[in-house]
């Protein structure tokens, strides 16, 4: 089992081994990239196809059923579409800029991709400070949205880049603040170290995921919905609301550009799933004892899968917000949640050693209780604002 | 090592040099941006881990963003001026320019410093970071979280009020005069830009 479960590890030290002393780094580096690569533009493919059958299944249709069986050859004939499309450029485009924007989207979401644990001893670039660092390359994807949006001289495209940086500066902030209770508590900035904070097992039998306490629970619940906004996803996807404004800052791309533009939004939603796992659901960890024989990464795989046919069910059952609702649901909902869930991971951490009867379970109760109480009063605010009449402050009159 | 080094630093100059004689304002600031992410590498490259993220992920992340809004609200900031970025007064500023830096090479040559050995490379990880913020420098903290709160609250009360005086305009009933004050707002508001 041991063997299976570092077959990769012991199989890149092989390969490496066959080279000479000075080149053995490079090589090193060069093999763990490839792999990152290879495997991420596979599950990009994969879930195209998934996603579109998926939500053909929702809407009481087929989806894409003729290229190979059951149409799941379409992510073949859809990139060599891509690739022999013309690409054309508008004519008072900023020709640099909107060349450089796809550019700028894939290099920060593939930086990111390279701080995740994918099993143990898998982690392709270990950081003392990896959340820092995933956080710190997320932030600047807005640049490439700005890019895309004013380099192409439309006003849809520029409406839609507006929309998304909004909408992307606003979401961070609760989606970084619904990490810091995974930080106080592990006390690291490491996101191994996170996974191995989650290893043991309560009972001896139900996993000590982060999920399973109550500041695990509502950070992750916040944590995925500012996910679901900063990937720019349905129910969030009004940077690129197509009965709106065409297609956002992708209205004048095409050709193998789009697709690029595409494949990168992906891969940031397979990031952000990754974090995901990693600081709530487990990482790599077995959910139970008995499963501890199967290999890391295809827990984590399988977690990460797991989260993506989560975000397409969304995607196939939620309507779009408004803009107005999008920020009041951010400033007004999730920021005072995540800031008492910081509070709530406080107690949680100093009530650790208390001397009660049933203290545990009433450790858990009591947490629970205070996110609770905001949670009904803070939803049924944002209701109550809902229901007043809306005043449009350039559009009346 | 030293390959990186003249890699990130080329890049850098290229780039700060780039945002101060390109015409487009966005290109400028866009080159800014550049300019803060090899200035961010040049940390990393020093093994100041803290330093270069939290570097991408205030510059790169977010001022670069507020440079940006700053530049395309700003009026005429798509119009490209013809006068010459380099003015008369060029030999003037290239004097000043070399005076200050030669000043500025002296004296780092001179200084004594340079002599002694280099001292130890300190062992600045994330953690111990955060421990001198939680224990040392707390106060210091505590004063600029306070400083930000006061700076956001007072964002928001800007904003609140001009939602109101809306509301208060949209609600009261047009009376006479209205046209008049509405022409005289017309006029002074800023000419209709070409397409952008």
């Amino acid at each position: 089992m041991e063997s299976l479960d570092q077959i990769f590890v012991s199989g890149k030290q092989w390969l490496v081994a066959f080279l000479p002393e000075t080149f053995q780094p490079i090589a090193s580096i060069l093999l763990v990239i490839t792999a990152i690569l290879g495997i991420f533009a596979t599950l990009f493919a994969v879930t195209t196809i998934l996603e579109r059958k998926i939500l053909g299944r929702i809407q009481n249709r087929f989806g894409p059923n003729r290229v190979g069986p059951f149409g799941f050859l379409q992510p073949a004939a859809d990139g060599i579409k891509m690739l022999t499309k013309e690409d054309i450029v508008p004519r008072d485009a900023d020709k640099i800029v909107h060349f450089l924007a796809p550019l700028a989207l894939m290099i920060p979401v593939a930086l990111a991709l390279a701080v995740l644990p994918y099993g143990r001893n898998m982690v392709p670039v270990e950081f003392d400070a990896g959340l820092l660092f995933f956080f710190a390359v997320g932030a600047s994807t807005e640049l490439s949205v700005f890019m895309a949006g004013w380099s192409s001289r439309n006003k849809y495209s520029l409406v839609g880049a507006m929309r998304g940086i909004a909408q992307m500066i606003s979401y961070e902030v609760p989606l970084v603040l619904s990490t810091i209770s995974v930080i106080m508590i592990v006390g690291s900035l490491s996101l191994v170290k996170i996974v191995e904070a989650q290893s043991g097992f309560v009972f001896g039998w139900f996993p000590g995921w982060h999920v399973f306490t109550p500041w695990g629970l509502a950070g992750f619940v916040l944590f995925m919905i500012a996910a679901t906004a900063e990937s720019n996803r349905a129910p969030f996807d009004l940077p690129e609301a197509e009965s709106e404004i065409i297609a956002g800052y992708l209205t004048e791309y095409s050709g193998f550009k789009y697709a690029l533009f595409f494949m990168g939004e992906y891969w940031g939603m397979f990031a952000i799933s990754g974090l995901a796992v990693t600081l709530f659901l487990g990482g790599w960890n077995a959910p139970f004892p008995f499963l501890q024989f199967i290999p890391s990464y295809i827990l984590f795989f399988a977690k990460l899968i797991a989260l993506i046919l989560t975000f397409i069910w969304m995607r196939g059952t939620l309507p779009r917000l408004r803009l107005d609702q999008l920020m009041s649901f951010a400033w007004k909902f999730l920021l005072p949640l995540a800031l008492t869930n910081i509070v709530v991971a406080a107690i949680w951490h100093f009530s650790k050693d208390l001397q009660l009867p049933g203290a545990p379970g009433l450790r858990w109760i009591f947490c629970a209780l205070v996110l609770a109480i905001p949670y009904v009063w803070l939803g049924r605010g944002i209701a109550q604002a809902q229901r007043t009449k809306r005043i449009y402050k350039f559009a009346e009159n | 090592m030293e390959i990186a080094f003249v890699i990130i630093a080329g890049l850098t100059l290229g780039s700060a040099i780039a945002a101060m004689s390109l015409r487009n304002l966005v290109h400028c600031a866009l080159c800014t941006v550049l300019t803060f992410a090899g200035l961010a590498a040049m940390y990393l490259q020093l093994n100041a881990q803290f330093v270069g993220f939290a570097q991408i992920l205030v510059y790169v992340g977010a001022v670069a963003i507020l440079i940006l809004f700053a530049v395309l609200l700003t009026r005429n900031s798509e119009t490209q001026p013809n006068t010459r970025i380099a003015s008369p007064s060029w030999i003037v500023g290239i004097f000043v320019a070399i005076s200050v830096s030669g000043t500025m090479i002296y004296a780092v040559i001179k200084s004594t410093k340079l002599a002694q050995a280099l001292p130890p490379v300190p062992d600045a990880t994330v953690k111990k970071i955060g421990e001198q913020l939680m224990t040392n420098y707390v106060l210091p903290l505590e004063i600029v979280a306070l400083l930000l709160t006061a700076a956001m609250i007072g964002a928001v009360i800007i904003a609140m009020r001009d939602k109101e005086s809306q509301i208060e305009t949209n609600v009261k009933p047009p009376r006479r005069g209205d046209a008049e004050k509405e022409k005289i707002l017309r006029a002074s508001a800023p000419p209709r830009r070409r397409q952008i």
